[in-house]
């Protein structure tokens, strides 16, 4: 499918010279894998209001991955306007190597993250093995599912979360903490690449007694497979986990579709679209729409990455070759 | 694929493709632009790397413990698809069954199947509440998200490079051979040892090798059935991907540069054992 869009934008480039039009007709919305639905869901009343207000129409096409792996696609050629990621880092990447300005968290509001979600838990009915904290996950009776922190955002959350946990457990003892990530990781029978790899281990396999993923997912899975079947338990503390989103500067300028690349981000601000996000389970920045789905989103306290210095440090520390995941991991 | 198998010189036959050197031109463009360029960039970009990073990158416990979760499971595979393989393709070749064209078409799938959709069908039945996995494990075996897994997905992806190859030359089989050594008292043991599988060896040996070579690369159909454990049951492939996904390049494709060297010894030695071969029976 990549190649094809490749292909059709390669095409598209080849034709321009004959057509000539102030807004290319569409836009490429390249993000992570399991923000299928949810951009379904934003994107048709985006391209109404749009086609309200400039009288243009415009297509908001959608690319679909784990969040690094769209990355790299995009640094080696695929023609995003826009990137929607689960992870900074990634944004990060592009920005490094100048697709994306440098201060590219300073473009938007809330540090160019729209909604923001937290590593959950999600659970059998009736939650037979009593988890209701992360050090339940390291204990020796229970099989954690989640996905390969190697490979999915999403788990690089979920490691963070429990690292974070066990610093504050053990008062900021490092080789505690690493000892009680290692058990955790130990009780993993499956690391699967992505955040639905690891839904399907779940929900299909009957895999292990407990799914750790994004609080948004948690919900989502309830909905499709039947609350009756599993029950979320929303940790008393989690992780901040941030929903960048920036413009990538080098395809729209060549594209010349700033405008309505930038107007697409910026509604995702808006009531209305803030509203599908909360819908979805995502927590929100609108007070307005925050306090009306406040039901829905138990109290839960936040570590956020500065505990950890920032995100280039912990690349650095935990998730770079060599890291503490990799200790972690070859200790086991 | 069973081109150097059976290369009976026929005398004058070159003449029947129009111009040599037009063929020849088309075939190495294509092989140079298709094959050798982009094998080429990957062995750029791991030159980029100095010996040293080279070797940490490729020598790692992990990428030592990856290569031989590889290689195990591989060899495994052949071997499965070795003695399997041989009875497929015997029974296709020999036998006239009705059904015998739908059995012919099916050995084909695991050509033309995505191969992660293999990977999740098999993993769908050998999971603890698959259609086979709900037997199994209470046994005690445990295939999918287990060592046994990655074995499997490597034999389901690769057994029709063993079946291809040896069909048609079971099939050219001269019945004569066998028949004599039949009347001068031989038993059927002694036929299919001495007469049967001298003619038959080279093609289960290149079938063997390609899909040797094919279990080395597999990577879709794996990752959904194996557990993706470190130093468990994570394949060299995976390792790969994981190296990308940290956005280094370098130590990838030093990982895959092994990997392809690997394969690459593999075939040549066999296609110097075909050779070889080739020359004792053209004598004989």
């Amino acid at each position: 499918m990549k190649k094809g869009v490749v292909f059709a934008a390669a095409l598209g480039l080849s034709l321009a010279p004959l057509a000539v039009q102030a807004q290319p007709a569409d836009i490429l919305n390249v993000s992570y894998d399991i923000a299928r639905e949810l951009y379904a869901q934003l994107n048709p009343p985006f391209q109404a209001q749009w086609q309200k207000e400039g009288g243009q129409s415009v297509e908001v096409r959608q690319s679909h991955g784990g969040s690094s792996k769209q990355a790299r696609s995009i640094l080696e050629g695929l023609p995003a306007d826009v990137v929607t990621f689960n992870q900074v880092t990634d944004v990060q990447a592009l920005a490094n190597r100048g697709l994306v300005r440098a201060d590219w968290q300073q473009a938007f509001p809330n540090q160019a993250s729209p909604y923001y979600s937290l590593p959950s838990f999600l659970v059998r009915k009736g939650n037979p093995k009593h988890i209701h904290n992360w050090d339940d996950l390291a204990r020796a009776d229970v099989r954690v599912v989640m996905p390969n922190p190697k490979t999915s955002g999403n788990a690089r959350y979920t490691y963070l979360a429990a690292y974070a946990f066990a610093l504050e457990k053990f008062g900021n003892d490092q080789e505690k903490a690493k000892d009680f990530v290692r058990k955790l990781l130990g009780n993993v029978p499956v690391f699967d690449t992505g955040g639905r790899g690891a839904t399907t281990t779940f929900v299909e396999r009957e895999t292990g007694d407990v799914l750790v993923t994004f609080e948004a997912e948690v919900n989502g899975i309830r909905k499709e497979f039947g609350a009756d079947k599993f029950e979320s338990i929303v940790p008393p503390v989690s992780v901040l986990a941030e929903f960048p989103v920036a413009v990538v500067d080098k395809v729209v300028d060549k594209r010349d579709s700033r405008k309505v690349a930038t107007a697409y981000l910026n509604y995702l601000w808006s009531p209305e679209a803030q509203d599908i996000l909360a819908r979805n389970y995502n927590r929100v920045r609108d007070a307005k729409v925050a306090e009306k789905y406040k039901a829905q989103f138990p109290e839960v306290r936040l570590y956020t990455v500065e505990l950890f210095g920032g995100w280039s440090n912990i690349q650095k520390v935990h998730f770079a070759e060599g890291g503490i995941l990799d200790q972690v991991f070859e200790k086991r | 694929m069973s081109a150097g198998v059976l290369t009976a010189k026929v005398p004058g036959r070159r003449g029947i493709l129009p111009g040599f050197s037009l063929t020849m031109g088309l075939s190495v463009s294509y092989l140079g632009l298709i094959v050798l360029l982009p094998i080429a960039a990957l062995l750029l970009k791991a030159s980029g790397l100095s010996w040293h990073e080279f070797v940490v990158a490729t020598t790692s416990p992990r990428a030592l413990a990856a290569y031989e979760v590889t290689a195990v499971s591989a060899l495994e595979a052949v071997a499965f698809n070795a003695v399997l393989g041989l009875l497929f393709s015997w029974v296709l070749a020999r036998y006239d069954f009705p059904g015998r064209r739908l059995l012919d078409s099916v050995m084909d799938l695991p050509f033309a199947m995505p191969t992660a959709v293999a990977g999740v069908a098999l993993t769908a039945a050998f999971a603890h509440n698959g259609v086979f996995g709900q037997f199994l494990e209470p046994l005690g075996i445990k295939i999918a998200h287990a060592q046994p897994g990655i074995a499997m997905a490597m034999a389901f992806t690769s057994l029709p490079f063993v079946v291809r190859t040896l069909q048609p030359v079971i099939e050219d089989l001269d019945l004569d051979g066998e028949e004599a050594a039949r009347i001068l008292g031989a038993s059927e043991l002694q036929v299919f040892l001495r007469v049967v599988l001298p003619v038959i060896a080279p093609a289960l040996i290149a079938g063997v090798t390609l899909a040797f070579a094919r279990c080395l690369g597999e990577f879709g159909a794996i990752i959904f059935i194996a557990g993706n454990r470190p130093f468990e049951t994570e394949i060299a492939a995976l390792l790969i991907y994981i190296r990308l996904e940290e956005y280094d390049y370098g130590a990838a494709t030093a990982i895959a540069t092994v990997v392809l060297a690997v394969a690459f010894l593999v075939m040549l030695a066999t296609n110097a054992l075909q050779a070889w071969q080739q020359r004792y029976l053209d004598k004989g």
